[in-house]
Order: C-alpha cells, then sequence, then structure tokens
C-alpha cells in the first residue's frame, strides 16, 4: 500500500509553522525562496492546503554535540555523541526568538526519522543525512567518529539536514518531524507505531521492479543515468580533492623546516641577520596557515557530499517510479490475461495454456454449469481488476506529477546551492593568494631595510 | 631610497584594507560585493597582476643604479653546441668591453668552453694564492640523470658562468691578472695553455713552495672566526639545498593531483545545464593554477638552488685558502721560534725570517680585505635572491588571484531558463 500524499493524520496540529532558518546556516536565501515558494504556490498535492493561519516563524539549530555512554540494545556499555536541538520561534513584530523546545537526539534517531520519511513520502527527494562515516580522507583527518572535527562537521550537518527538512513545502508539516523537535521521549516508540517499515519496499521487490519494468516514464529513466553519473562524478571529485589536500599539506609543512634552519643561519649573520630572521618567521606562519585552509575546503567538500547523497535520494524516487510502474504492467497484465481466458471459455477456443484447460484434458470436459460459474468468478474477477487497474493508474500518475514537480525543486535547490559552494569557494581561494601576498611583501620589507648594501652600513 | 620607501608604504598600505578572515564564508555574496564594484571593475586596492612584482623589482633596481665607475665589462652568453668526431661540447660567446691600458683593443669576442674556464680557474689558485677565487659551477653532474645539453642545464651554466667572470672582474688586484686577460682576449687560447705562461708573483712562488706540517701556535681571532662562520655558513646552506629540493619534489607532486583535479570539473559540466559554464570556468581556473605552479618550481630549481650550491663550493675553496694562510703563518713562526733558541745569532733577525713575515702580513692583508668584498657581495647577492624568491612567489599568487577572480562573475551570473 503505497502513499502518494501524505494522510491528514500525519500532519500536526492545530496550525502549520512556517520554518525558518538559522541564520548562520548559508541557506536563508535559498530557504527563503522555498518558503515564499510555499506560500505561493501551496504545496503540490492539494490535501494540505488550510487557510493561511498566521504563521509562527521558527528556528532550529543544532547547538552542541556530547560524548555519551550507555547500554545498547544487547545490554552492552557503549560510548555515542548526543546532539542538542534547540527549537526557537521568532515572534513576527521584534524579530526576538525565544527557546521553545530542547532535546537530545543521537544519529541512529536521525537515521530512523529519515527512514521514515523516505517510506511515507515516495514521491519526494527527501534531504541526505552526514555520512556515517568519515571517507574521502586525507592524512591528516581522522576517520574516527569519536574524533572532535568529524563530530563537528557531522553536527552541521545534522542540521542542515533539519533545516532543509523544515524548509521543505510538504515535508516540514509532518508530524512525526514535529515530534522529533519536540517530543525526547518515547518518540522511537511513537515512530514504530506508525509501522512504516512494514510498509516499506522491500529490496528485492525494487530490484526484481527495475530490471523487469518495460515502460516507465522517460524522464525517469534520464533521471537516474544522471543521477548515476552524478554520484561517479562527484565521488571522483571529492578522492582526488583529498589527495590534493594531502598533497598541499606536505608543501607547506616542508617550508616550516626552512624556519629553523634560517633562525640559526641569522645567528651568525651581523647585517643579514635581521633580515633572515625575519624570512624564517616568515616560513613558520606560511606553514602554519596550512591548517586554516584546509578546514575551510573541508567545508566545501561537505558541501559537495550533501549532493553526492543527494544523488542516492534521487534514485530512490526513480526506483519507487519503477516499482510502481510494474505494478501497474503486472496488474495490466493480469487483467488482460483474465480477459482472454473468459473469451476463450465463452467461445470454447482455447489458445492459452491454464491448469483447468489441463485438468480438463484429463478428467474430462468441464460440465456447462461449471463452465458458466468460471466464466462469472473471472468476470467479477475482471470488474475488481480493472477498478483496480484504475486506481492504480491514477496514483502512479499522481505520483509522477508529484515527483517531477519536487524534482524540479530540487533541481533549482541544487544549481543554487552548488554556485554558491563553488562562489565561497573561489572566494576562499582569492583570499588565501590575498593573504599570501601581503605576508610576502611584510616579510620582504624587513629584508630590505635590513639588509645593507655594500657602501651603505646600517648606523 | 627615501623614494623606494614612500612607494613601499604606499604598497604596504593599500594591503591593509585585505580581508583578514577566510573561516566559514558562507557568506559568499558579502565578501564579493568587496571585490567586484557594480559597474564591473575592480577596486584600486586590489593588486593589479603587475603592482605587487614590479615594486619589488623597482626596489632591486635602485640598488644596482649604485654601480661605481666601471672600465671593464665582461658578458657570457650565447650558447652553442659543437659536434665532432671525438666529442660534443657546448662553447659560450665572452664578450670584454674595456678601456684599461692591458688590452690593446676596445672591445673583444672570443669563445670558450667550460675547460677554458676550469684551466683559468687553476691559473688564478696558482698565481693569486692569497686571494679568494670565486667558485666554478660543478664539473662533472652527479644525478646522473641530467642531460648535459638541454636548455635549462646549459642556460644554469651559463648564468654561472658569467657570474665567474664578473666576480673577477670585480676584483681589483685578481681582474688585472694576466692570465685572465689571455683568457678573454686570446684567439686561440690552446696555444696559450700549452706555452705554460707562469707569471708568478713574490708572493706566489714561495707560496708554491711552502711545505705542509708546520703546526700553528696562534690563529689570529679574525682568521679563526671566519672559519668557523665557514663552517656553519656551508652546513646552513646545505640544509636549505636540501629542503628547497624537498619543497620542489613536493610541489611536483602537488602538481600531478592537481593536473587530475581540474579535468573533474569539467567532466562534471558535461552531465550539467545551468551549472555547465561555472564548471568548466573552475577547472579553466584550477588548470591556470596548475601551469602557475609549475613556473614557480621551475623557477626555484633554475634561480634559487645554483646560488645555494655556489655559495656551498665558494666556502670550500676559501677554507683551503685558510688553511694555506695558516701553513704560511705556522712556517714564519717556527722559523722565528728556530731563531729565538739559538742564542749565537745576533739580535738582528735574519733575511729569510723577515721574508716570512712579509709573506704572512700580505697573505693576511689580502685575505682580509677579500673576506670583507665577499661579506658585500654575499650580501647583496643573497638579498637579491630572497627578493627574487619573494617575488616569484608573488607572481605566482598573483596569478592564481586573477585567475579565481575573473571566474567570480561567471559563477554570479543569473541564466535565463533554457
Amino acid at each position: 500500500m503505497e502513499q502518494a500524499a501524505p494522510d491528514p493524520e500525519r500532519l500536526w496540529q492545530p496550525a502549520p509553522l512556517e520554518p525558518l532558518s538559522h541564520p548562520d546556516a548559508g541557506l536563508e536565501s535559498m530557504v527563503g525562496e522555498e518558503t515564499k515558494g510555499a506560500r505561493d504556490e501551496g504545496p503540490g498535492d492539494g490535501t494540505m492546503t488550510e487557510n493561511n493561519f498566521s504563521l509562527k516563524k521558527i528556528e532550529i539549530s543544532v547547538s552542541e554535540a556530547e560524548k555519551r555512554t550507555g547500554r545498547n540494545a544487547m545490554n552492552m556499555q557503549e560510548t555515542y555523541t548526543a546532539y542538542l536541538i534547540e527549537t526557537r520561534s521568532v515572534e513576527h513584530n521584534d524579530g526576538q526568538s525565544v527557546l521553545t523546545d530542547s532535546l537530545w537526539r543521537r544519529y541512529s534517531e536521525f537515521e530512523l526519522l529519515r527512514n521514515y520519511l523516505l517510506v511515507y513520502y515516495p514521491h519526494i527527494v527527501v534531504p541526505p543525512l552526514p555520512e556515517k562515516r568519515a571517507e574521502f580522507v586525507w592524512h591528516k583527518l581522522s576517520a574516527d567518529n569519536m574524533d572532535p572535527d568529524f563530530v563537528e562537521r557531522r553536527r552541521i550537518g545534522l542540521e542542515n539536514f533539519l533545516l532543509r527538512v523544515a524548509s521543505h513545502p510538504i515535508l516540514c508539516r509532518d508530524k512525526i518531524f514535529y515530534l522529533f523537535l519536540t517530543q525526547e521521549g518515547n518518540w522511537k516508540e511513537t515512530v514504530n507505531e506508525t509501522g512504516f517499515q512494514l510498509k516499506a519496499d522491500s529490496r528485492l521487490k525494487a530490484l526484481n521492479a527495475t530490471f523487469r519494468v518495460k515502460n516507465p516514464d522517460k524522464r525517469f529513466i534520464e533521471l537516474k543515468h544522471y543521477s548515476d553519473e552524478l554520484q561517479s562524478v562527484i565521488s571522483h571529485l571529492l578522492r582526488v580533492r583529498a589527495r590534493v589536500a594531502d598533497r598541499l599539506y606536505g608543501v607547506y609543512k616542508v617550508h616550516g623546516n626552512y624556519g629553523r634552519v634560517f633562525s640559526e643561519w641569522s645567528a651568525i649573520e651581523k647585517e643579514m641577520g635581521d633580515g633572515l630572521q625575519s624570512a624564517g618567521h616568515h616560513m613558520d606562519v606560511y606553514a602554519s596557515s596550512i591548517d586554516d585552509i584546509l578546514e575551510d575546503e573541508e567545508h566545501y567538500a561537505d558541501q559537495l557530499k550533501e549532493y553526492l547523497f543527494y544523488a542516492e535520494a534521487l534514485r530512490a524516487v526513480c526506483r519507487k517510479h519503477e516499482l510502481m510502474q510494474y505494478d501497474l504492467e503486472m496488474a495490466a497484465q493480469d487483467l488482460a490475461s483474465k480477459k482472454q481466458q473468459c473469451e476463450e471459455l465463452a467461445t470454447g477456443t482455447v489458445r492459452t495454456f491454464s491448469l483447468k484447460g489441463m485438468t480438463t484434458k484429463l478428467f474430462g470436459q468441464e460440465t456447462p454449469e461449471q463452465r458458466e460459474a468460471r466464466i462469472k468468478m473471472l468476470e467479477e474477477q475482471i470488474k475488481e481488476g480493472e477498478q483496480q487497474l484504475k486506481s492504480k493508474n491514477l496514483e502512479g500518475r499522481e505520483f509522477v506529477r508529484n515527483a517531477w514537480a519536487d524534482i524540479e525543486r530540487f533541481k533549482e535547490q541544487k544549481n543554487h546551492d552548488l554556485k554558491e559552494a563553488l562562489i565561497s569557494y573561489a572566494v576562499m581561494q582569492i583570499s588565501m593568494c590575498k593573504k599570501a601576498i601581503w605576508d610576502v611583501l611584510k616579510d620582504c620589507a624587513v629584508l630590505f631595510f635590513f639588509c645593507a648594501p655594500s657602501g651603505r652600513k646600517k648606523s | 631610497m627615501g623614494l623606494s620607501c614612500a612607494m613601499l608604504g604606499e604598497c604596504i598600505d593599500d594591503q591593509m584594507t585585505l580581508p583578514s578572515s577566510h573561516s566559514r564564508s558562507r557568506k559568499g555574496d558579502r565578501e564579493v560585493q568587496d571585490l567586484i564594484l557594480p559597474n564591473g571593475g575592480t577596486p584600486a586596492g586590489t593588486a593589479s597582476p603587475a603592482s605587487s612584482s614590479s615594486l619589488l623589482n623597482r626596489l632591486q633596481l635602485d640598488d644596482d643604479m649604485d654601480g661605481e665607475t666601471r672600465d671593464l665589462f665582461v658578458t657570457v652568453d650565447d650558447p652553442k653546441k659543437h659536434v665532432c668526431t671525438m666529442e660534443t661540447y657546448i662553447t659560450y660567446r665572452i664578450t670584454t668591453k674595456s678601456t684599461r691600458v692591458e688590452f690593446d683593443l676596445p672591445e673583444y669576442s672570443v669563445r670558450r668552453r667550460y675547460q677554458d674556464f676550469d684551466w683559468l680557474r687553476n691559473k688564478l689558485e696558482e698565481s693569486q694564492p692569497t686571494h679568494l677565487i670565486p667558485p666554478l659551477p660543478e664539473k662533472f653532474v652527479v644525478k646522473g640523470v641530467v642531460d648535459r645539453f638541454s636548455e635549462e642545464f646549459v642556460e644554469t651554466r651559463r648564468k654561472a658562468l658569467d657570474k665567474f667572470l664578473k666576480r673577477i672582474t670585480d676584483h681589483p688586484v685578481l681582474s688585472f691578472n694576466e692570465h685572465f686577460n689571455v683568457f678573454l682576449t686570446a684567439k686561440d687560447l690552446n696555444a696559450h695553455k700549452k706555452q705554460g705562461m707562469a707569471l708568478l708573483t713574490r708572493v706566489g712562488e714561495s707560496v708554491k713552495h711552502v711545505a705542509g706540517g708546520y703546526k700553528l701556535r696562534n690563529r689570529p681571532l679574525e682568521f679563526a672566526a671566519i672559519g668557523e662562520y665557514l663552517d656553519t655558513f656551508a652546513l646552513k646552506l646545505g640544509t636549505i639545498d636540501r629542503i628547497a629540493q624537498r619543497i620542489i619534489k613536493e610541489e611536483i607532486e602537488y602538481l600531478v593531483e592537481l593536473r587530475e583535479y581540474g579535468p573533474v570539473y569539467s567532466t562534471w559540466s558535461a552531465l550539467e545545464g545551468e551549472l555547465a559554464e561555472p564548471l568548466e570556468g573552475v577547472s579553466a581556473c584550477i588548470g591556470n593554477c596548475s601551469t602557475a605552479l609549475e613556473e614557480l618550481t621551475d623557477d626555484m630549481t633554475e634561480d634559487f638552488l645554483p646560488v645555494l650550491r655556489e655559495y656551498i663550493l665558494y666556502s670550500d675553496s676559501m677554507k683551503s685558502v685558510l688553511k694555506k694562510r695558516d701553513q704560511v703563518q705556522a712556517e714564519y713562526e717556527t722559523k722565528l721560534e728556530a731563531v729565538a733558541l739559538k742564542k749565537e745569532e745576533r739580535p738582528k733577525v735574519p733575511a729569510d725570517v723577515e721574508k716570512c713575515q712579509d709573506r704572512m702580513e700580505c697573505f693576511n692583508a689580502d685575505l682580509k680585505a677579500d673576506m670583507e668584498r665577499w661579506q658585500n657581495n654575499k650580501r647583496q647577492d643573497f638579498r637579491q635572491l630572497l627578493m627574487g624568491m619573494a617575488d616569484k612567489n608573488i607572481q605566482y599568487y598573483e596569478k592564481c588571484l586573477m585567475a579565481w577572480e575573473s571566474i567570480i562573475p561567471l559563477l554570479q551570473e543569473k541564466q535565463e531558463a533554457k
């Protein structure tokens, strides 16, 4: 039983909240457009268009991370990290924010939320979570999940995830999402009670559909192809970038070796001493500047990673379409075969193989009454089948329509976000170059003034 | 000097307005506003490609202007390859311009090969043993894989040979040496080599005959200090040379990865619609930065390393001159002692001991003068070297800066729906 649109039961009451992103998040402009869009057109599926209540604005932030120990499902001691989620509501008039909710969640709970959303909103490109384990590491980054840098980057990624969900015109209204932000205890039970795990499509079924579907919507085929390519190219990019970072780190750090030598050399010189000391100092500063540079670049890599994982979300929507389309095709095929059977029974010609036909041959002809009964049964099944086919068709078309609307929304978001990411990457490089030039000039000044050329002794 | 200060000061003020922090710059739009004016131009504060680098050049040029009036100019250029049955070698053209009476003609142009330079140096060492003779670039290439006839190698060598001759030209004593004159002017140097012209000065002759084995009592402080200084100096230069080589190696490896990194953006661009141009722009940008880095690495190899090596060689040859001086002093001291022990001798010091003393004092004077000259030249050379390297680095960053700045407008462009 698939859901093309979330049912009203899952919406939160009373009034839907208008989410506003945390100022730090950098999704400001995007979110602004998002919510504007939502207000202008209303969510795609129509069932949730409420009257425009006076919308309250909320701010969400994942503000802290804390190491915890506890007992896991198997009653074994484990260490994990918990994240503090704070929700604030912003008063329309004065922009002041008031803390309304604050609770701790761990990564596995985020995963649970996302899996739930995947099941109930299969037509939505569901925002991805930050990576479970550190990948694309270069040598300095630890692959350890407890490493503070990794935890910090994950905190940002989780905040980003919540903001994305909150700013999605459809997802933001989900009750389970609302409870995730507001109800600390019992939330897991509440999610599980929805029985979403049962509703999830089996992997096997999905795989089968992918192979056997005959006529999926062309746009979805293209989209799947695109998401495969995107995933491949971004992976490659991230791998090479990690190697570049590694090498760059090496270059900078070896420059650091100059520092000590120049210092030692300056000790034996008279007029040149200060200049050499300055050169040595410059090298030390240069060598240590790489840490900040690469930290900023890591942030850029995280932005790319998000879209790497988004590719998988795109594929999930495509898979759902293939499954529905396959289901439809199977139902149509089944109906056609029943109709044919019926026709053959009525006319007496046997063209199709059927067990009944076989047994008839073996055990003798059936009576006209028996045949009538069978025809009647088939006719009923056919009628039912036609109804089902009609509704499946409708469902399928609605799914395609809704999914495609979200995909268009996603494309806009992607283009905007990646452009922003590239811009900030360029700005980072520019800033780095300028600082480097400035540092060199600064130290050159010392070199010039303190290495008195011949004939002009320093007084 | 005052003018240069003002220029530098001006430049520093401009640079004060640079953005300082680049951490978590998610406010990309706002920072970019600082860089690009609404009419599309760049503000005056932003370094134009030539500005920072040419400033350094101007500072250096100032220095060169203070030359003393010279009457002898020597240049090494125009390397040519000669292929003969027995061997292949390179010759360089030596051009001499002079008003000195020692030269018959005002101008000379001859061709010499490395062997000839080596001969000259040996002759100078023989005939002027109390002076510091500049070093030649290494005779044999230790690295093995280097091509003796590659453009880079020949050019590096030419520069070093040019430096060698210029140093001799600048020396008040060496520049008047007859072997030097012959080297610069003779049509057929080999004929002269065979003649074995040996113009030995008084001191030179006697120094040749100084046997080793005299023990030195008191090395004068200044020469002890020079010896210690040279030891440490050579050691530090050696370390710097090793570090520099390591840096070049790391930079080359970095370059390899960069050359793979840029094109991936191109591949991505082929998948996209609206993002195609921005991604392609980034790819090209990274390509430009890669090229700039390659140029910087080449500069380091061609300009920085040779000077380090030259000064290491210089230190070595200076150490041997110091040893010779020690020997002369030792001989004098020993002979003096011997005289002092003989009580029968008249109080007057014998002639040959006096000669020794003379020799020693001349040596000390020559060496002191040369050391001072060497220190000045060294200071100038290293200042120029470090400034030169700084300049090359600035050029590299300016090239990268220009590349990244030029794609900002491309990235910000709003495309109409396709």
